[in-house]
């Protein structure tokens, strides 16, 4: 592991893919082909750009001047913040894979993972210094800040089209149906997730009360 | 020895008792004065203050010694120290003075008036209003009039129904409340007119609507109205009509304060209340976290729900003005700005709770709310803590920021959840220039107007003071690499001079 770290060539390979990342946002068709088919990405680039964007939007929260965003602290859950990231990213790349391989869709399940994250950079790049810089600004910039936080959301939205379309080898129409119909696969796996852990509950309960029936005889 | 452990033991006795004590101190504490006055914070979440307003005396008819009772009271009118009861359903007006802070002296019972007029009776008057010169206006309801009345109770001149297109002639005339202004000019809040307060000049004519309230509807309904329905539907659905005033009242600046309690609660464009200006605009400032609309949470707990509904209105002569919530029995007091100060009061037999809230009015500071369920009035008066507020207001109005600052400090000391006092002694060092302290202030209770007021001169402030240094830093960051670039350029030279090449060197020798 230490002999890892040290190992220089494996910084150079790191930050050659996380250049490739930035390329991607100017050159999205290009970029996400070259994603997959010329094996540019890579899953531990996609990670640290997963982490960046959590960052970002706690930053978010935290470090944004209070004239741009209020937040009742008292009512804030962290942890529910950043799953409300990364449950529904993972919900989507399994939705995405299971059904992206049943219809000639080209992408793997690590790579539909890489490109979804790599497709969320714009929202870290313009978040972090957007919350950094908002602390000396006045509220006359409100609609700046508007604007930029709108823009950094677009811009990820069209990236995630993009590398979705490119990872599939999919046309456009088809990439908007299929994320269309993985958001409904989401909310049928959302509804099995509940079902069943509504029935582990359940049968849990069951035994647990037989086992206190018991021990009420017996004691 | 001995007497050290009998130190001992009476310590720990001592400290057992307190310990046992305070709990029980604190609970009978905040069982008593919890939940009679309140605020709402930024997020729009309860804040229990202390009470701004006390209790002087609930007054029956019968202790202030008036035969038979209040019967449906329905009318109160204050003017400098005279109180008027309007006893609806005794036919009579009764006035008292009020001569010490809780004693009222019966000056008179108006139930007939003298004159050249048919009907001498009242019959149902439901408001009563007193010029400077003493004579008095009454919304005799009963008898579809308003009477005009010298101080001496001689028919002066009665107002009647307008004979006039614009005034639907098929209702029947029902004045309900009415203010006079400073010209003699008569607003009068009719039953069953929705185009607007009724104006009458002074000699009498009647010369239109005032501050007619907007007709409210969604695009929606009418689309479905207009488009969709059959003329059948039609016919069955609401029709898109303003709605009807309540009450009014007059300001020391001469604007009026008028109510309603036609609303749903849901639409944020509604306007219970509205402060009209001479061309019937509404002119309410609504600058605090919600909009004047009394409670922001409702609940549903006891049976009461829905929206406050605002059925009176009076204006102090601070700027301050009051509502009265007759759904919950609450009153609600409003800056000029439109922040809540406080709200307190409730539904209930107890003192300073209501059943049956009907009218409100000041006199100076105090405020008077008749009760038309229990037949009584009751007198409230500004605590310490309400005199505070006001104070601070007041200083802050004439322009003496030092001394609002200081009495906010006061009032945040009584109450640390007083979000108007944080932001009062942030204004009072905005105004002092002193940006940098002020912005805690502000940040603490999410003031953004005047956060972001006070940051944009702190920072222009912090620029000047450290305008070497930001250069300084700027071209340090700018020459840096020119220079080490240069000194490299130079040492680079030197290396590869050709007097320093060994070659050359072996050549000399």
């Amino acid at each position: 592991m230490i002999a890892a770290l040290k190992d220089k060539n494996k910084y150079k390979k790191f930050i050659k893919d996380f250049k490739f990342a930035f390329y991607c946002l100017t050159h999205p068709l290009d970029g996400y082909w070259d994603l997959t088919h010329e094996k540019r990405g890579s899953v531990l680039v996609a990670t640290v750009i997963l982490l960046l964007v959590l960052v970002a939007r706690l930053m978010f929260l935290g470090c944004t001047s209070f004239l741009f965003v209020q937040v009742n602290w008292s009512r804030i859950n962290i942890f529910t913040y950043i799953a409300s990231i990364v449950f529904p990213l993972a919900l989507f790349v399994v939705g995405n894979w299971a059904l992206t391989t049943l219809f000639d869709g080209k992408g793997r399940l690590m790579q539909i993972y890489t490109a979804s994250c790599y497709s969320m950079l714009p929202y870290a790049l313009i978040t972090i210094p957007l919350s950094i810089v908002s602390n000396v600004l006045s509220s006359d910039f409100a609609e700046v800040v508007g604007i930029l936080s709108t823009l950094s959301l677009v811009w990820s939205v069209i990236l995630f089209v993009c590398s979705n379309m490119q990872i599939h080898e999919f046309s456009l129409a088809k990439t908007l149906l299929f994320i269309f119909a993985t958001i409904i696969a989401m909310a049928i796996m959302i509804f099995i997730l509940l079902l069943f852990f509504s029935m582990i509950s359940e049968g849990v309960s069951y035994f647990v009360s037989i086992y206190k029936e018991i021990m009420y005889r017996v004691g | 020895m001995k007497s050290m452990k009998k130190t001992i033991s009476f310590i720990l006795m001592t400290a057992m008792a307190i310990t046992v004590a305070s709990p029980l101190t604190a609970l009978a504490d905040e069982g008593v004065e919890k939940g009679y006055t309140y605020t709402y914070d930024y997020w729009g979440e309860v804040q229990y203050s202390p009470d701004a307003y006390s209790v002087v005396g609930v007054y029956t008819a019968g202790v202030l010694g008036i035969e038979g009772g209040f019967k449906n009271p329905d009318g109160l009118f204050i003017k400098d120290r005279f109180v008027f009861v309007c006893d609806t359903g005794n036919n009579r007006i009764i006035q008292w003075e009020r001569t010490d802070n809780d004693e009222f002296r019966h000056v008179r019972t108006i139930n007939e008036i003298k004159g050249d007029v048919n009907i001498k009776n009242l019959s149902g008057p439901t408001d009563v209003f007193m010029t400077d010169d003493g004579s008095l206006y009454i919304c005799d309801k009963g008898n579809q009039r308003i009477l005009k009345i010298d101080k001496d109770l001689n028919f002066l001149m009665e107002y009647t129904k307008p004979n006039e297109a614009t005034f639907d002639q098929t209702i029947s005339f029902l004045p309900d409340k009415l203010i006079v202004d400073s010209e003699g000019r008569v607003y009068a809040v009719c039953d069953n007119v929705n185009k607007g307060i009724v104006k009458y000049e002074r000699d009498g004519k009647f010369s239109g609507f005032f501050g007619a309230m907007p007709a409210k509807y969604s695009w929606y309904k009418y689309f479905w109205k207009r488009f969709i329905a059959s003329d059948a539907q039609r016919r069955a659905m609401e029709n898109f009509v303003p709605t009807e005033y309540d009450n009014i009242a007059i300001d020391s600046e001469g604007f009026f304060y008028a109510c309603t309690i036609n609303i749903t609660g849901n639409d944020s464009s509604e306007e219970p209340v509205r402060r009209l200006n001479l061309l019937g605009k509404n002119i309410l400032i609504e600058n605090g976290y919600e909009d004047v609309i009394g409670d922001v949470q409702w609940g549903t707990f006891a049976g009461y729900n829905g929206p406050s509904l605002f059925l009176d209105v009076t204006a102090l002569d601070n700027k301050v003005y009051v509502c009265m919530d007759k759904t919950r029995g609450r009153l609600f007091a409003y800056d000029e700005q439109g922040n809540l100060l406080y709200a307190f009061g409730g539904v209930g037999n107890i003192e300073g709770n209501f059943r049956g809230p009907v009218a409100l009015d000041h006199m100076g500071n105090d405020l008077f709310v008749l009760d038309s369920i229990e037949n009584s009035f009751t007198v409230f008066t500004p605590t310490e803590y309400g005199n505070l507020i006001f104070k601070a207001l007041d200083e802050y109005d004439r322009g003496d920021y030092i001394a609002s600052g200081e009495t906010w400090e006061k009032v945040r000391e009584l109450n640390g959840n007083c979000d108007l006092a944080y932001i009062g002694i942030g204004r009072s060092l905005l105004r002092q220039k002193k940006y940098g302290e002020s912005l805690t202030y502000f940040k603490t209770k999410w003031d953004t107007d005047h956060y972001s007021k006070a940051f944009k001169r702190y920072r222009k402030e912090w620029v000047e003071k450290y305008i070497g240094w930001i250069f300084l830093a700027f071209f340090a960051v700018l020459i840096t690499p020119l220079a080490i670039k240069r000194v490299k350029q130079i040492k680079h030279e030197i290396d590869t001079a050709d007097i320093f090449k060994p070659g050359k060197d072996q050549e000399i020798k």
